[in-house]
């Protein structure tokens, strides 16, 4: 088991000394940035033209649904968020610290990224997981 | 290139059949459709199968074993909830071809109760919840929510979607449901992803299609013509790239691929479609298709609904038969039972929900993944 929280997804960057981050792929043929590893571009058929870039800390609330109904055991409800991060990537994420209520919640408002632990969820090991989530901007 | 034609059609009415087995479900379908056209397995050169629960369960063969082990050659397909569609693409590709003459193609289902979508990975820890949402109401949720984003389209009108194809459904035997849900029914209904109440989710159902399709040479050989239905246009689509691709599944660009392909094979516009079935697995989708199938501008999707021109009696009608909000969405079957239902209103077989009139006819479904099929079909005489 390890002594320190693992990345809830491979994405997530937790250097020894620093801030998490989320890092993308960057295609330097075309400019289109991926979430995850990958060789090919799946926009222009580039190969073995990607670098990893650090993603911005904040975006933009795209579009999102607010959730009741879910899988057994998960907790209810919450807002499910698609963003664009400040350099136009699109993430997924719980938008958290905001009334699940669509009066409360508008297109385009201003979210930072933060990292805190997966809500508690651990692996069959016990191992902690660290995770993002989307704010209000402050 | 010979044209093909349905000649054979049918599904059975949706519903729960735990006794059955799946091969069995879709044998009903397959014999009604033979029976349809007066044809016997024996005729069939091909079967094209489509079933997504158990896609490696050689349900074809399956299917065979129940109703004549002829010895044809069998594909079985998936394909997400385009499967049927896909099947029946499949079976109209071999005849247009020249490779067969009459084929079968098959879709059938078995469903469980419940949630689909939102598994995620096998290692570390689940991701539902902690990082949105995978399940298929909030995936659609999220793409309805889009479209409020550009073009302000209501919760309402989206429940709207809901009313109306409950309605329909309330003229359709083979329908899960013959239930008329009022617009504050729908609204007040369980939140389960918001905008989606349960009444604007698609059912859960089992249910089987089949269609034979044949060539004019041979339809005509066998005296098939007078109700034969004529496949004007066959297209699939995948999804094409979109910036938001890895986090918000697309089902708007392979439409909208998939219909300007399709009119551009028919020779003809949207312009000229007197009825639709789409892919309404949720409220919100079915207002995006709308825009996307080119039957209004996408800004005035919503006023669409609000004004009942996509109702039975309006300018053109949608999901006449219930859609899969209300007559049900076994996935594998959705595809060949909406060519069945736009193929009974161009037969002016309809009943009290036929479409006056209707010449040509367009179905759609889509696949999350993404895949999307569409049909233009017309009366051949």
């Amino acid at each position: 088991m390890s002594n320190q929280p693992l990345p809830a997804v491979p994405y997530l960057k937790i250097p020894a000394d620093g801030s998490p981050y989320l890092e993308g792929q960057k295609c330097g043929n075309c400019g289109s940035t991926f979430l995850g590893e990958r060789s090919v571009c799946s926009k222009c058929g580039a190969r073995d033209q990607m670098a990893a870039v650090t993603l911005p800390n904040s975006g933009k609330l795209y579009s999102y649904s607010i959730v009741y109904r879910s899988f057994p055991g998960i907790e209810v409800p919450y807002i499910s968020a698609i963003v664009d991060l400040d350099d136009g990537t699109a993430i997924k994420g719980n938008l958290i610290n905001v009334e699940p209520d669509p009066e409360s919640i508008d297109f385009d408002m201003p979210v930072d990224v933060v990292f805190a632990d997966a809500l508690g969820r651990k692996d069959a090991d016990g191992n902690s997981y660290l995770s993002y989530f989307f704010q209000p901007k402050s | 290139m010979t044209d093909a034609y349905i000649v054979g059609v049918d599904m059975i009415k949706f519903g729960r059949f735990p006794e059955k087995t799946v091969p069995q479900i879709g044998a009903q379908a397959a014999l009604m459709a033979l029976d349809d056209c007066g044809l016997s397995i024996q005729h069939m050169q091909a079967l094209y199968c489509g079933n997504l629960g158990q896609a490696s369960g050689m349900v074809g063969q399956r299917l065979l074993q129940e109703i004549g082990q002829t010895g044809i050659p069998v594909v079985n397909v998936a394909n997400a909830c385009a499967t049927g569609a896909t099947a029946f693409r499949e079976a109209w590709a071999s005849v247009k071809a020249g490779l067969y003459d009459v084929v079968l193609a098959v879709g059938v289902e078995q469903m469980g109760k419940g949630l689909l979508g939102g598994a995620g990975g096998k290692t570390g820890i689940p991701k539902e919840g902690l990082m949105g949402s995978g399940t298929m109401p909030a995936v659609f949720a999220e793409a309805g929510m889009e479209h409020s984003r550009h073009y302000g389209t209501t919760f309402e009108q989206f429940a709207k979607v809901s009313v109306k194809n409950h309605h329909h459904s309330t003229l359709n035997p083979k329908a899960m449901y013959q239930i008329e849900t009022p617009l504050e029914e729908v609204i007040n209904a369980e939140m389960i992803s918001y905008p989606n109440t349960k009444l604007m989710c698609s059912v859960n159902v089992d249910g089987s299609a089949a269609a034979v399709i044949c060539s004019e040479k041979k339809a005509r050989e066998l005296g098939l013509m007078d109700r034969a239905i004529k496949v004007r246009a066959s297209v699939l689509a995948s999804d094409p790239w979109q910036e938001r691709d890895l986090v918000m599944p697309d089902v708007n660009s392979c439409t909208q691929k998939a219909a300007k392909e399709a009119y551009e094979m028919a020779g003809l516009g949207p312009e000229d479609i007197d009825l639709i079935e789409l892919h309404d697995c949720f409220a919100t989708a079915e207002i995006l298709h709308y825009g996307n199938l080119g039957i209004c501008k996408q800004e005035d999707a919503g006023k669409m609904i609000d004004d009942g021109e996509v109702a039975l009696g309006g300018r053109i009608p949608v999901n006449v038969s219930g859609g899969l909000l209300s007559k049900g969405h076994p996935l594998g079957a959705t595809g060949i039972a909406n060519i069945y239902e736009v193929s009974t209103h161009l037969r002016n077989e309809a009943g009290s929900r036929q479409v006056e009139g209707a010449k040509i006819g367009l179905t759609h479904v889509i696949g999350l993944g993404s895949a999307c099929a569409i049909h233009v079909l017309e009366r051949a005489s």
